[in-house]
């Protein structure tokens, strides 16, 4: 502690097999192995076709789950997602149509609907921080309002027409389907926001000890906000993409979204208690939740088994992260 | 006399670590067996292999004669052996009885329907409870209303009603209040005199003096010796735990007082701070003495920002402040190491560089990214500064013993370069050589870089051994204050108590609290 006692030097961590058993790694394993697998029965699994499918289809789960890992890092739950994806698309998509006759930019039929999921989750991040309701009901809340008033606005109608400019999700640049860039992309960005930005940090610290957070100097509240304005940020992005994936949209919810977007954090390894999770598996997660049903087509399993199946992964994800927890906890107290 | 329960040459180890090597213990009918060890030692590990949470990797246990397995806390229970952990298990939507017969409740029966017999029930818990002396606890009142000290007497029921002839306690006495520890002996004597056999962790070594009949120290994981209490004393015990002779637990250097740091005045925040005026000065620490609702932690707290004053001045420096939240507080030079770490200090699934880090993120970022290797130099100078035992800076904080989780907030604070550190029980729950080092960082940051510390202890021997003036606050308000040669033991714990006015305290307390002395 003084000069008369020189610092130990603490040992390096040793590399070990250990470190590399993670719930990314894990689930990257697991999507190839499962892929290879149902290829060996069905070679047109693993057809670029498929595989191709496979991913325009969880692109715009995988970047809602994005939004939706802060969150529950954070210690949080957001299950109005599903709603606000359907309001924003139909906003998106009105605005679209509109454009030619409004004779506004086409930019706005993309800004005004992400601009929006920002504001419904400052709404919700205001609950949750400064008036202390738990997420989960700020979130029921805004679910029963985006959807309802959805319906009042549209009456659940059809938006036919969308003008080719909309179809961006449509679009193979490098042979690749659009909205894979903005998965991939979006991915790497929030990994390494999460990982290296001094922000990211403040959310793995309130999402794992609120208090402790606090009494270092932490703005929880502030925090909190933030996490649910990317949230709604996030939400936009994947309105969009699902919006531009159709030649036509409903204009209604589209039914278990939310809990898609969940299960795609949660079986990412974003811990459904706060405090310890990656965006990287998220994102494996959503392309995971994907590969399964299809893989269950190919492999002519009953598709019926598919909510099953769903079910089982999440129960055996977070059987996983409450034992881990328990091995984290120190044992030989005393 | 044969030992009711031998355990030989245990062994038992965790992922990465061996918590138990080679172990042997044994507990007689009617013996009171102190364990004692620091935090890390085995010391859990070894009454959870008791209790049957842990089955031993090798080694044999006796009961009774008989070699016995426990797979299951359960089949522990069957055999008689009790366990109260630290953290009460009850029930607190359940009523004194109900808890005390959780799982085994009198039934009765009718017509080959059964249901619990709640008139027998409360009877019998009345019974359990008179024959421990207890005659304050009503057995249908909810246990979620009762105070610690009287949660912990039906926990003490509650193993009793399943006569237990072992009976574990694990640092019964780390969150009572003086009155409270005064009951818990005489229960325990009372079971003792019944030839109920006890085995006693505490941290603190006055107890074991004044209770235990036998005590065997761990180290490590290893078994150093089993001696009796009376021909034992506390230079001897310490050495053996710490596995080197500690002179001296309170390290005091002599300070060289400069300007005042910290001004309070007429500061106001009820209901528990009433009016306080004090200052602290550079290199100078401040012991603030009080009984528990005193108001001691609720001061820092408001100083922290955590709870701001209503009215009153806190000055910096001569210069005033608004501190409304401790982002506040730190922008001004303010640290503040909480009571409970685990609540409020850390965030357990942290690595030990996260922890250190987050009271600094701005200074250890730039542009609002973190800069990996400023931030890995500050955890690993803090892990040289308070030696804290660890594989490095990436552990996860959770696997730390309690001692080194407090270093990791110690030096999470010092990382913010404070002009004035406030301590809340720096020493709690910490083993006897983690201790004596945290004194020593705080009286050479006192002495040697100029720190103004404030710290609250209810500790006596700590406040007498560390502080260079004593502050004693009562309901709220500064009662007294002493320089450090003008007090005692004696003057402090007279002052907290208020010249007997006070009706929350009692002679039993004042005896209490000077016994801890005992430790000096």
């Amino acid at each position: 502690m003084t000069a008369s006692n020189p610092p130990i030097e603490a040992k390096r961590v040793p590399m070990r097999l250990s470190g590399w058993i993670t719930q990314e790694t894990v689930l990257a394993f697991t999507i190839v192995f499962l892929s290879l697998a149902v290829g060996l029965i069905n070679p047109n699994f693993i057809s670029e076709r498929n595989i191709s499918d496979i991913l325009y289809n969880s692109s715009y789960i995988a970047v809602a789950a994005l939004g939706m890992s802060l969150v529950i890092v954070s210690g949080n739950i957001d299950i109005s997602v599903g709603s606000l994806i359907g309001l924003l698309a139909t906003i998106g998509g009105r605005l679209a149509i509109g454009q030619a006759e409004g004779g506004y930019p086409e930019i706005v039929a993309f800004i005004v609907p992400i601009v929006i999921g920002v504001a419904s989750g400052a709404v919700t991040g205001f609950f949750v921080a400064y008036l202390r309701v738990p997420a989960i009901v700020v979130s029921l809340g805004m679910l029963s309002i985006l959807k309802g008033g959805l319906i009042l606005w549209t009456g659940g109608e059809w938006i036919y027409n969308l003008p080719r400019w909309f179809q961006f999700a449509q679009e193979r640049p490098l042979g690749l389907p659009a909205p894979l860039f903005f998965m991939v992309i979006l991915t790497i960005l929030m990994a390494l926001w999460m990982r290296y930005s001094a922000t990211g940090r403040a959310i793995y610290a309130v999402g794992g000890n609120k208090e402790a957070a606090r009494l270092s100097g932490l703005s929880e509240k502030r925090i909190i906000m933030t996490v649910f304005m990317i949230n709604g940020f996030m939400v936009g992005i994947a309105a969009l993409l699902f919006a531009g994936q159709f030649n036509a949209i409903q204009s209604t919810v589209p039914p278990g979204v939310e809990l898609l977007i969940i299960t795609a954090a949660v079986v990412g390894g974003v811990s459904i208690l706060g405090g310890t999770g990656t965006v990287v598996g998220a994102t494996l997660g959503a392309i995971l939740i994907h590969i399964i049903p299809s893989a269950m087509i190919f492999a002519n399993v009953s598709s019926y088994w598919r909510g099953a199946v769903q079910g089982l992964l999440i129960l055996l994800t977070v059987l996983v992260d409450l034992y881990r927890r328990r091995r984290q906890s120190y044992s030989g107290r005393g | 006399m044969t030992a009711l329960l031998t355990l030989s040459q245990v062994t038992k180890s965790f992922p990465g670590v061996r918590a138990l090597h080679e172990v042997r213990f044994d507990v007689l009918p009617g013996e009171v067996h102190a364990l004692l060890g620091e935090n890390g030692a085995g010391k859990s590990t070894l009454i959870k292999i008791i209790s049957g949470v842990h089955k031993p990797d090798s080694g044999e246990m006796h009961f009774d004669g008989v070699p016995v397995v426990f797979n299951s806390p359960r089949e522990a229970q069957a055999r008689g052996i009790a366990t109260i952990y630290q953290e009460l298990i009850l029930y607190p939507e359940l009523t004194v009885a109900e808890n005390i017969f959780m799982g085994h409740a009198p039934r009765a029966r009718f017509a080959g329907v059964s249901w619990i017999d709640w008139r027998v029930m409360n009877e019998r818990a009345e019974a359990v409870l008179e024959s421990l002396n207890i005659h304050d606890l009503d057995v249908r009142r909810k246990v979620g209303t009762l105070s610690v000290g009287k949660r912990q007497r039906v926990e003490i029921a509650k193993a009793l009603s399943i006569n237990a002839r072992l009976l574990i306690m694990d640092e019964p006495t780390a969150a009572l209040s003086e009155a409270d520890v005064t009951r818990l002996f005489a229960i325990v004597r009372l079971l003792r005199e019944r030839g109920v056999a006890i085995v006693y962790i505490s941290h603190r070594l006055n107890e074991v003096f004044e209770l235990a009949d036998r005590v065997t120290v761990l180290r490590d994981g290893q078994y150093i010796d089993t001696q009796i209490v009376s021909e034992t004393s506390e230079r001897d015990l310490i050495a053996s735990m710490v596995g080197r002779t500690i002179d001296n637990l309170y390290p005091k250097l002599p300070a060289r007082i400069g300007e005042t740091v910290l001004q309070v005045r007429d500061l106001v925040r009820y209901p528990y701070t009433r009016g306080v005026s004090f200052e602290v000065r550079a290199g100078e620490v401040v012991g603030l003495a009080g009984l528990v609702g005193s108001g001691r932690s609720e001061l820092a707290q408001v100083i922290f920002g955590i709870l701001p004053a209503q009215s009153g001045e806190i000055r910096i420096d001569g210069r005033q402040v608004r501190i409304e939240h401790p982002g506040r507080a730190i922008a001004h030079g303010i640290a503040y190491v909480p009571e409970d770490r685990g609540t409020q200090g850390l965030v357990k699934q942290m690595v030990i560089r996260e922890n250190t880090s987050l009271a600094v993120l701005r200074a250890m970022s730039s542009g609002g990214f973190m800069r990996p290797k400023r931030e890995r130099d500050l955890a690993q100078h803090a892990i040289g500064q308070l030696r804290i035992r660890a594989t490095g800076t990436e552990q996860i904080v959770g696997k730390l013993s309690g001692g080194n989780q407090q270093k990791v907030v110690v030096s999470k604070w010092l990382a913010s370069k404070p002009r004035l550190l406030i301590v809340d029980e720096p020493t709690r729950g910490v083993d006897v050589g983690a201790k004596a080092e945290i004194h020593r960082l705080m009286s050479e940051l006192a002495a040697e870089q100029g720190l103004a510390i404030l710290m609250i202890s209810s500790e006596l021997p700590e406040i007498l051994g560390m502080s260079d003036r004593i502050l004693v606050m009562r309901e709220g308000q500064i009662a007294a204050e002493f320089t450090r040669a003008q007090s005692t033991q004696e003057l402090i714990a007279a002052a907290m108590m208020g010249g007997g006015s006070s009706s929350r305290t009692s002679v039993p307390a004042v005896a209490a609290a000077i016994t801890e002395g005992a430790y000096r």
